[in-house]
């Protein structure tokens, strides 16, 4: 719970062509059909693809990268190279965050305390992902002939930026709750949805159980990006909890592509899959006041390549964070 | 969550949707073959042009390789692999695809630490391995020779 | 004319069968694409010493020869062949010796479309 809760000030969101080719595709500012955004490797084309973000939020908040306390950003490039070229020209002060597909909100649950604490007026919170980028890191080279399994995600091509103040008109960032690691034991890394649900069962009853809330109590339930099977997953564990939540439930990684129709097995995936999403059709359902109480769960698969050869199983993470319309006392 | 891993498991293996076999099947059989009556079609045509056998017996996968890395650099090689699986991937075309696709993707890392390093990530095993055994075999075929 | 036909033909049957052998393998067990070609290279290696895989190969020509078996079973003929000529030595030059075409032609045409092609994210 936040006493001085943080507002949205600026938004944006960055996509690439599959994911502007999707069911959201009319709620996000950018998209670039060839995926490269004017750069020669896709290492560099992420990076732009947060940079202008960035750039976009600052325009729409009215604000200059100048007036920001901080930047916290991630991706799942080796060391954030993504996240530290994209703020380089910003030069402020910069945390590098790695949470994976729970990034975003990583950086939401932080710039949030550090604002209610009042040691900044303004952060910036910027994830991103590239198909290319990921598929070379985690998987195989993208001419690679290989088929994928039902239960594998894509990871998404998509970058999101929230400007957060300590002033302002709303959104506001009423209540955080960071995840804790939960590893129960999943090694593969095509069925990710399985290793990152019980990680969000964890921190959803965690925080049903502190707050008394039920699931009734929000306009819509986000987790970003279990994915059909971990989509599946978390509503029956839920259920079995006392918690049926299958009415305002859904999942980042199921609203961003139409999953059948494009042929996207169990859904998107990446830190830009959350950020896109909620940094552009959650706000600007925000904007339209179709929405007014939101709560946001990102999960992580927290694995690298090198634990997966050494057969380890994938540490799962879910942070929260309660988004509404009103300020609250 | 109120159950162990073990029985974790046993659940999400129980409820993920498998792979559709029996289509997988059908379409790798139907890919590999015709890669391999491909194969024999230009096996034919060269010994139709009176060149020795021997020589054609390199030349066919040599034709087969340069196909599937054309393939894989115009890049529908991918997409046809997607639908084709072990079509593509146990016939000479598999190999190759797996030496070209790492090339293509780490050209931004430079020539030699990207392109030339990079080409053996996924093929190199097969080499190696390929090799070894054969080294095994080589002397085992000549200690039984020997004691013969 | 006929007997052309029925070449491919055995070929058609005998290649796709063993592709969609190793098909029931992968849907199965989840083995990477990489451990997969390892293992039909070593196979055809093992079934090229014990004499098993010249009788395909007669039988099926490309068939037997395209799959990365035949790769083995090339690696195997080569060694074999090295030994009977130079003895001991014969061992180590042999197998490479043997299936030395194909193998350059992946790594020079690899090279050579990599400097003319650039990679595409798929759709």
């Amino acid at each position: 719970m936040l006493k001085n809760p943080p507002t949205v000030a600026g938004y944006a969101s960055v996509v690439g062509k599959r994911e502007h080719e999707g069911p959201l595709r009319e709620y996000f500012d950018l998209h670039d059909s060839t995926e490269k955004f004017g750069m020669d490797t896709w290492e560099k084309a992420e990076s732009e693809m947060q940079r202008l973000s960035l750039n976009l939020a600052l325009a729409k908040a009215r604000l200059c990268g100048q007036e920001l306390g901080a930047i916290f950003a991630g991706d799942l490039m080796n060391q954030c190279i993504g996240s530290s070229y994209a703020a380089e020209c910003a030069h402020r002060p910069f945390f590098g965050l790695y949470g994976a597909c729970s990034t975003f909100a990583e950086g939401s649950v932080l710039a949030s305390l550090l604002l209610d604490s009042g040691a900044f007026s303004r952060c910036a919170v910027l994830a991103s992902s590239h198909f290319c980028t990921a598929q070379r890191q985690f998987r195989y080279p993208l001419e690679y002939g290989c088929q994928r399994t039902p239960t594998s995600q894509r990871t998404a091509t998509a970058a999101g930026a929230l400007i957060l103040a300590s002033e302002g008109n709303g959104p506001y960032i009423r209540e955080v709750l960071p995840g804790t690691i939960v590893d129960m034991g999943i090694t593969d890394i095509n069925n990710m949805g399985a290793a990152m649900a019980p990680a969000a069962y964890d921190t959803l009853t965690k925080y049903f159980g502190e707050t008394g809330k039920k699931p009734e109590d929000f306009d819509l339930i986000l987790t970003g990006d279990l994915g059909r099977e971990g989509h599946g997953i978390i509503c029956d564990f839920m259920k079995s909890a006392g918690y049926d939540m299958a009415d305002v439930y859904n999942d980042c990684g199921l609203m961003l592509y139409d999953v059948d129709g494009q042929d996207m097995h169990s859904g998107g995936s990446g830190c830009g899959c959350s950020a896109a999403t909620v940094a552009g059709y959650i706000m600007k359902r925000f904007e339209k006041k179709e929405l007014c109480n939101v709560l946001y769960i990102a999960t992580g698969a927290l694995m690298s390549p090198a634990s997966l050869q050494q057969g380890r199983s994938i540490p799962g993470i879910a942070h929260l964070v309660r988004i509404s319309a009103e300020r609250g006392e | 969550m109120n159950i162990d891993k073990q029985t974790y498991k046993k659940y999400v293996k129980k409820r993920a949707p498998r792979s559709p076999l029996l289509k997988d099947m059908l379409l790798a059989f139907l890919v590999g073959g015709a890669i391999c009556a491909f194969a024999e079609g230009i096996y034919n045509l060269y010994l139709l042009l009176k060149i020795e056998e021997e020589t054609v017996r390199t030349l066919v996968p040599v034709t087969i390789v340069f196909l599937a890395s054309l393939a894989t650099g115009l890049g529908f090689f991918d997409s046809l692999a997607k639908h084709a699986g072990a079509g593509t991937l146990v016939p000479i075309t598999g190999f190759s695809n797996a030496v070209i696709s790492p090339a293509l993707d780490d050209k931004s890392e430079g020539l030699v630490m990207g392109v030339g390093a990079k080409m053996f990530t996924i093929a190199g095993p097969v080499i190696v391995y390929g090799v070894i055994s054969s080294v095994i075999y080589g002397v085992i075929y000549w200690l039984l020779g020997v004691m013969a | 004319m006929m007997e052309l036909f029925w070449d491919i033909m055995k070929a058609f049957l005998v290649g796709g069968a063993i592709c969609a052998a190793v098909q029931i393998v992968i849907d199965k067990t989840a083995l990477t694409p990489a451990r997969i070609m390892v293992s039909l290279v070593t196979l055809g290696v093992i079934l090229g010493a014990v004499g098993l895989y010249k009788p395909f190969i007669e039988f099926a020509g490309c068939g037997a020869s395209t799959p990365l078996t035949g790769f083995g079973y090339t690696l195997a003929v080569g060694v074999k062949k090295a030994v009977d000529e130079r003895g001991l030595i014969g061992a180590l030059t042999g197998g490479l010796a043997g299936s030395a075409g194909g193998i350059t032609a992946a790594i020079f045409f690899g090279y050579f479309f990599a400097l003319i092609f650039r990679s595409k994210p798929r759709d």
